[in-house]
């Protein structure tokens, strides 16, 4: 639908909250006397520095314990959010809390005119909205043509604009004005007591053991909904009980991170977690540490920036800890990837270089006689070797360089090379593995024997001992007395067709 | 059940017509999605025993038809009984093997994980998977051929594997009636071997499998029974008898140069036997 446009209305409603609360939280309360300047951030003096991180304050010590458990409970839920592809789904959630609290402030100033900020009643009410919220959605989806993708915007929107309207309208109840509800967009951690960090152990505990009593069930649900749901599961009330582990998370972030970024505190340990681990368990371990860890140092480094709204500094701790995962993460990291990239491409490569070297040298070898004992004593040039492949002699040099630099050759004089004993045997076993699978391809695969030396190609890197072996056993009644099979194609030029150069 | 059959004479027409030895017996089953009629009234009976292949163009509603046996989508009308009942009472006697492309296989699990999803709704809820529940699994998996492969994350697995994996998880069940979709879609040669050979061994232990499948070349040789689908259910029985030219023109409508292909293929192949 027209979900552009709502975008940006949502989008501008969202910046220029963001920009006042910002402004608000950086004037900063008038009794702060560190505060002297009020244009500039202060950096905190060695003392505050020691106090914060030592958490002497009793205060700090109640904002980080209830923040950290914040933190692991929505790591471990985001997990699943993330892999039922149900991210967005979260921010429709926190966005759909507002009018809940604007609402629950109102109905309770009515009860009784002064009782507005009862905590406890605020988040009751941030649940129901952040569910009806979800509802609206499944409704929308269920009922009409719209796509997902629209409807989240369209609920999103409707539901934070209403809630902006409402706390408009709140303005104007006595008491209203200092009730503090903004704190719940961008989070004021300062305005935690010890009865809410009791509220929000009590929420992240539950949570915690749902997921853990429903590990299994809310697994399948996120991998394979319709297997699931075949087997019986009920899967649109796991999938309502996930949405309500993600109300419960958002409500009790409202007051530390608050609504507009608690989607983050959801996600991204749990996108940072998967650069770590394969493993589900050991993935949702991750995320849960992760949250946690973040959401730790975010506040304490908030804590030591008393004028810091403290929302954005623990998300911003945690895109740390997201970004630092992407690039080092042990399994999926972009520097692992890229060291493995260049291991398997330099194997590649060393392959290539020796099995031209032996293919050049192999009718030159006397056949009776062990092939490896012989390889060493010809003198191979680079004009030999570059007709053997389609190669540029660029790349011919340096993996000639790099094959020397191994001592798998030796240069003799200018422009001859000599394999060594280890660059023989290697040599040998690489075109023998070479020459098994491509005979194995003929022999099983029912390829063309034309075809087979590319197919080979790609893959002889990748062959591991055991193949190897069982390839082994499997010829062996075949050619009982080589070493190496003969090629089952003929080895000149011309029958590489990627052969690009001349031949001199 | 006699008060329910004195008070709605309907139900014993039903019964009869849904006799309690067959594996799946469909009545007049309508599908719709968004009001527009995906598969209209179709009546099958599968025999036991035997494996049938579901064969129709590209949007016959082969897929709806077994998501719609196994409650996966509504029903605009009609009745589904699996073994004489609804389906959701011998839901633990039928195996459903989903599309491959239906699943995110960057999912952080290894081939034993998804295998041991087969066994959940055993284990039941909250309780955890184990040791002899991954033995299960395991077994499974060596059937199909994958035990090497058990504890490869399953996005490192290739398409013929995946799907092999998928089947273990299917077979761990050890159901009665086998629902599969498009199970030789994408795979290897030996792939498609191993599958066949699973296939043939569940007919042996007296199992009912229903398949969708797409190589028309293949139908005659892995497949006892065929099922023509093309909205409606175009005809249904041993592939001897039914899967004809003249049949398969009915349910493939104008893509008569293929069927032509196919058709001269059969008959090749009905003359060299």
């Amino acid at each position: 639908m027209n979900s552009v446009p709502i975008r940006i209305g949502v989008a501008m409603v969202v910046v220029s909250i963001l920009f006042g609360q910002l402004e608000q939280s950086i004037a900063g309360p008038t009794h702060d006397t560190r505060s002297l300047s009020r244009d500039r951030l202060e950096w905190p003096s060695a003392d505050d520095i020691k106090r914060t991180l030592l958490l002497r304050d009793y205060n700090t010590r109640i904002v980080v314990l209830g923040t950290t458990m914040l933190g692991v409970a929505a790591g471990i839920v985001g997990v699943f959010m993330l892999l039922r592809r149900r991210s967005l789904l979260g921010d429709v959630v926190s966005h759909s809390t507002l009018p809940g609290i604007a609402i629950a402030f109102i109905m309770m100033e009515m009860i009784r005119p002064g009782g507005g900020k009862w905590l406890p009643g605020l988040l009751i009410g941030a649940l129901l909205a952040g569910l009806a919220g979800i509802l609206c959605t499944k409704l929308i989806l269920r009922y009409t043509r719209i796509k997902e993708d629209a409807a989240l915007a369209i609920v999103l929107s409707v539901f934070f604009g209403a809630g902006m309207a409402l706390f408009k309208a709140v303005q104007y109840i006595p008491s209203g004005s200092q009730s503090g509800l903004n704190h719940f967009i961008l989070g004021k951690t300062a305005s935690m007591v010890a009865a809410d960090v009791w509220v929000i152990a009590e929420v992240s505990v539950a949570i915690v053991v749902v997921i853990g009593l429903l590990f299994k069930e809310f697994s399948l649900l996120s991998f394979d909904d319709k297997f699931a749901a075949a087997q019986g599961w009920p899967v649109f009330r796991l999938d309502l009980l996930l949405m309500l582990l993600v109300a419960g998370v958002t409500v009790i972030g409202l007051q530390s991170v608050g609504l507009l970024l608690v989607v983050a505190m959801l996600i991204t340990p749990a996108a940072a977690a998967r650069f770590w681990t394969d493993r589900l368990g050991r993935t949702t371990l991750v995320a849960g540490m992760l949250g946690g860890g973040g959401a730790f140092c975010g506040v304490l480094i908030s804590a030591m920036y008393p004028r810091l709204a403290a929302g954005p500094v623990i998300v911003l701790t945690g895109v740390l800890f997201f970004l630092v995962s992407m690039l080092f993460g042990v399994r999926r990291g972009i520097v692992v990837r890229v060291i493995t990239h260049r291991q398997l491409k330099a194997a590649v490569g060393r392959q290539h270089i020796l099995r031209a070297l032996f293919e050049f040298l192999e009718p030159k070898c006397d056949p009776s006689a062990p092939m490896s004992l012989q390889l060493v004593d010809h003198i191979v040039s680079t004009d030999d070797l570059q007709p053997m492949r389609s190669w540029t002699p660029k790349r011919l040099r340096h993996l000639l360089r790099t094959a020397e630099a191994s001592d798998f050759i030796t240069a003799v004089r200018d422009g001859g090379y000599r394999l060594t004993t280890q660059g023989a045997e290697l040599a040998h076993r690489v075109v023998r593995n070479h020459r098994l699978w491509e005979l194995y391809l003929i022999e099983y695969a029912d390829i063309a024997p034309s075809h087979v030396d590319r197919d080979a190609d790609d893959i002889e890197h990748l062959l591991g001992s055991d193949i190897v072996e069982s390839l082994e056993r499997l010829l062996s009644q075949r050619y009982p007395h080589m070493s190496v099979p003969p090629s089952p194609h003929s080895i000149d030029v011309a029958s590489d067709t990627t052969t690009q150069q001349a031949v001199p | 059940m006699i008060r329910s059959v004195l008070t709605q004479p309907s139900r014993s027409k039903i019964e009869n017509e849904h006799p309690a030895s067959a594996p799946l017996s469909i009545h007049d089953m309508t599908v719709a999605y968004h009001r527009k009629p995906v598969i209209w009234d179709i009546d099958y009976t599968a025999p036991i025993g035997k494996l049938v292949a579901i064969v129709g163009p590209n949007g016959a509603g082969k897929s709806t038809l077994i998501n719609a046996v196994l409650d996966l989508v509504p029903k605009a009308s009609g009745e589904v009984r699996v073994f004489g009942e609804e389906y959701h009472k011998q839901r633990n006697r039928v195996g459903y093997v989903p599309q491959r492309e239906s699943v995110d296989w960057d999912f952080p699990v290894n081939a034993l994980n998804v295998v041991a999803m087969g066994l959940y709704r055993k284990i039941g809820w909250c309780l955890p998977v184990l040791r002899r529940h991954r033995q299960t699994a395991m077994e499974a998996l060596d059937r199909v051929g994958m035990a090497d492969y058990a504890k490869r994350q399953i996005s490192q697995l290739s398409g013929g594997q995946q799907q092999r994996v998928f089947l273990a998880r299917a077979l761990v069940q050890d159901a009665d009636l086998y629902l599969m979709d498009e199970p030789f879609a994408g795979v290897d040669a030996s792939t498609e071997r191993a599958i066949v050979d699973i296939l043939r061994e569940l007919r042996e232990r007296g199992k009912t499998t229903l398949v969708v499948h797409h190589d028309l070349q293949t139908v005659t040789e892995y497949f006892d029974h065929v099922l023509l689908l093309n909205m409606r259910l175009v005809a249904t029985g041993p592939t001897s008898e039914v899967f004809t030219r003249e049949n398969l023109r009915k349910t493939y409508g104008g893509k008569l140069a293929l069927l032509d292909q196919v058709g001269h293929k059969m008959t090749m192949g009905e003359s060299g036997r």
